[in-house]
């Protein structure tokens, strides 16, 4: 390594000597210009915000006037001490939990399912569960408000009807139902399109492996184990990558079903938290700091991620 | 770029001269300017809705310079998309606003106008909800005025109070005779109370009236001038009197999850004998229920909240608040001409057809229902009427009356628990 760097300052010197400065000032102008542009926008509109949050996140400030109210860590402090904040925060990684071994199994089967193989229509089942996926988040939050409607809702209608004795449940009203509830909206709403890209996937799977492995005696459960599933690797680790980010952004859906945290506070996500407390209520310094710990969660994952997991997957 | 500039000065220097002889030579023309008015108002009820548009479509053809672009929002969506405007400084002209904290936040930022150059005289003394009008000002200065103005009451099904063997012109006066009527309600199998509690506020009225029945305006001026707390007595007895009722279990199945909407669509139903909500609720019942209101048709009565014996309220003292529309910084004149002219008698007597209380006196005897008139004099004669919370108090603390509240309700918080959860927010926004 260090001698491959000494042997390339090397070769970088020797090329200094030979031409003049003039060209150096060429390649980085050269550089700049296609640089620059995007640099600056990424600056204006990517890291001034995420510095501004910060700087915002240390005042009491209500959005409208200057900061005039320095209090330090107080907004910190205050999230701490606040039982819904703790809340979302455990619910964001309850959502994260669940999508990892429930929703993207599911995907990974139905991606299999009608991916490839023998099945008759899987044309049409394909298109058919990629439907929600389609839909808007606004859509499908009001889509299940009445299927969850506590009265003749679609839910208690059928559990009613399958299940006898089955007693009406309010799926959204009860704080012991409603992140469940929640999780299945998400999960309908978002096995499509990880099913999608478990198609793509397995398109780049080769055919002639898993004929091998059968030759070699392995039955289709082994099949799956050893060969098809391992070809799958980089897809699984991104839509891994893309769930976990995707649970903590969650926002629209959650907001609408849970109307705010409802009951009582008791079902936040940290994004329905952040705008409940932070936006409804003018506390923008305070939201700021609900942002900045959101902010600090997601980084520190998609770096850790991608250099201890996705590293191999960027390889050349 | 050097060619350009040249060209583009002269150009400009053109505009400039042709548009200074214009204006020189046709003053009117200047004047009669095209004015758009922004309108947001909430008026998603079809009634209202025609109502607020046929008054548009008469000012424009009476002022042809003017257009004015309405929007129609839902009421929570219109506070969320509000606020957003807000923080980006672009108010629309005409609002809907409650009055009181969060139009005083907004005018302490300098996002609506002040009318009261236009207002005082004529037109301030032609308001007969005067204390409402006092909502839409601070400190001699104005930023919109009342539409109209009610007071919270129990609308009550008579049908289905003699069907349970109560007398349907004798409504329960106090809490004890109320429970009782609940309780005989339950009993012969009828749902007593409709609730939609997943809205939160439709359930906070309950806990805000038992606080005015047991506080008084006392109390509540106490808190909020920090020279009291939430946690006082009156306001964790409230908590405990609602439990007496939450016991009773009088709402209807699922409520934790039906919406306001569901709430008012089971009174228009007959299938629920009484609801705790404002003046508007006769409208939104029809807009709700099956057969355009046909069950409650004729059967609906209105008494005022029960009264607490001991209790430092008045009996006449109400909860209330209506609806109103301030004018947003940027509005021009005639944003506050056509306000004027909204809140003009003969518009009111229009109004007061579909169910608008008015808030100008030449326009109350316009009121032909009954129950409208039962409300007016309950709102005329109320000796303090209380704001709504979470219109009155910091966004936040009204907030967490509503989050709270619902917490009881869902049987999670207590009574002492939600007076506290208040005044956390309370000493928090209020000590400054």
């Amino acid at each position: 390594m260090s001698a491959l760097g000494a042997q390339v300052r090397t070769i970088t010197r020797q090329r200094d000597k030979t031409h003049p400065r003039r060209i150096n000032f060429g390649k980085w102008g050269t550089i700049s210009l296609f640089v620059l542009p995007g640099l600056l926008l990424f600056i204006l509109f990517v890291l001034v915000p995420i510095a501004k949050a910060a700087q915002y996140s240390l005042y009491e400030w209500d959005g409208f006037g200057p900061l005039t109210e320095y209090v330090k860590f107080g907004n910190y402090d205050r999230l701490n001490d606040h039982k819904p904040f703790r809340s979302a925060i455990s619910h964001s990684f309850f959502i994260m939990f669940l999508s990892l071994t429930v929703q993207l199994p599911l995907a990974m089967m139905l991606a299999l399912l009608v991916g490839r193989g023998k099945l008759r229509g899987r044309k049409i089942f394909r298109m058919i569960l990629f439907v929600p996926f389609v839909f808007s988040e606004i859509i499908t939050a009001l889509i299940w408000m009445y299927v969850f409607h506590p009265g003749e809702g679609l839910a208690n209608v059928a559990f009613g009807t399958l299940i006898p004795g089955f007693e009406g449940q309010t799926w959204l009203g009860d704080r012991d139902l409603v992140m469940y509830s929640l999780f299945a909206v998400l999960t309908w709403k978002y096995f499509g399109f990880y099913m999608i890209l478990y198609m793509a996937g397995l398109q780049g799977v080769s055919k002639e492996l898993e004929e091998a492995a059968r030759v070699d005696g392995a039955n289709e459960l082994q099949v799956l184990r050893y060969v098809t599933l391992p070809l799958l690797g980089s897809t699984i680790r991104l839509t891994i990558y893309l769930s976990v980010l995707g649970s903590f952004q969650q926002f629209a859906i959650a907001w609408i079903l849970t109307r705010g945290g409802s009951p009582a506070n008791s079902s936040h996500l940290i994004s329905t938290y952040l705008y409940k407390f932070g936006i409804k209520t003018f506390r923008l310094g305070y939201g700021s700091s609900v942002a900045v710990v959101l902010f600090t969660i997601s980084l520190l994952f998609s770096l850790g991620y991608q250099r201890i997991v996705l590293r191999r997957d960027y390889a050349d | 770029m050097k060619k350009f500039l040249p060209v583009f000065s002269v150009v400009l220097a053109i505009v400039t001269i042709l548009s200074l002889g214009l204006g020189s030579t046709q003053p009117k023309a200047a004047a009669q300017d095209q004015v758009t008015i922004t309108w947001w108002h909430i008026g998603t009820v079809e009634a209202q809705g025609t109502y607020w548009q046929s008054l548009a479509d008469a000012y424009m053809e009476a002022n042809p310079n003017v257009t004015i672009e309405i929007t129609i929002l839902e009421n929570e969506a219109f506070k969320e998309r509000l606020v957003t405007v807000m923080q980006a400084g672009d108010p629309p002209d005409v609002f809907q606003s409650w009055g009181g904290g969060v139009l005083w936040e907004f005018a302490e930022a300098g996002l609506v106008r002040n009318i009261a150059p236009e207002l005082e005289g004529d037109w301030k003394d032609s308001f007969s909800a005067q204390a409402a009008l006092e909502l839409y000002g601070r400190d001699g200065e104005y930023y919109g005025v009342p539409w109209t103005w009610g007071t919270v009451g129990m609308f009550y099904n008579k049908a289905l109070f003699a069907e349970a063997g109560l007398d349907p012109e004798a409504p329960p006066v106090t809490w004890e005779e109320f429970l009782a009527a609940v309780q005989a309600l339950k009993d012969a199998g009828i749902t007593p109370i409709s609730l939609g509690e997943g809205d939160k506020w439709p359930g906070h009225f309950w806990w805000v009236y038992l606080a005015i029945r047991l506080g008084g305006e006392q109390a509540f001026l106490d808190a909020y001038n920090r020279d009291g707390a939430f946690t006082d007595e009156p306001f964790v007895q409230a908590g405990e009197y609602l439990q007496q009722l939450i016991d009773l279990e009088p709402f209807p199945d699922g409520f934790m999850g039906l919406s306001y909407n569901d709430q008012a669509g089971l009174m228009g139903d007959g299938k629920a004998a009484m609801e705790l909500m404002g003046q508007w609720a006769p409208s939104v019942q029809i807009d709700n229920s099956e057969n355009a209101g046909e069950a409650i048709e004729g059967n609906l009565g209105w008494f005022p909240f029960p009264v607490i014996e001991g209790g430092a309220g008045n009996p006449g003292d109400v909860l209330g608040g209506g609806d109103g529309y301030a004018v947003g910084s940027n509005a021009e004149d005639e944003a506050v001409d056509f306000l004027k002219f909204i809140t003009s008698a003969e518009n009111q007597a229009e109004g007061a057809k579909i169910w608008i209380l008015p808030t100008v006196a030449a326009a109350e005897s316009a009121i032909e229902d009954p129950v409208l008139q039962t409300i007016l004099v309950a709102r005329n004669s109320a000796t303090y009427s209380q704001l709504y919370y979470d219109q009155f108090l910091p966004p936040a603390v009204g907030q967490a009356v509503n989050d709270a509240v619902q917490g009881l309700f869902e049987g999670s918080l207590t009574a002492e628990d939600v007076a506290s959860a208040i005044e956390d927010e309370a000493s928090f926004e209020l000590d400054e």
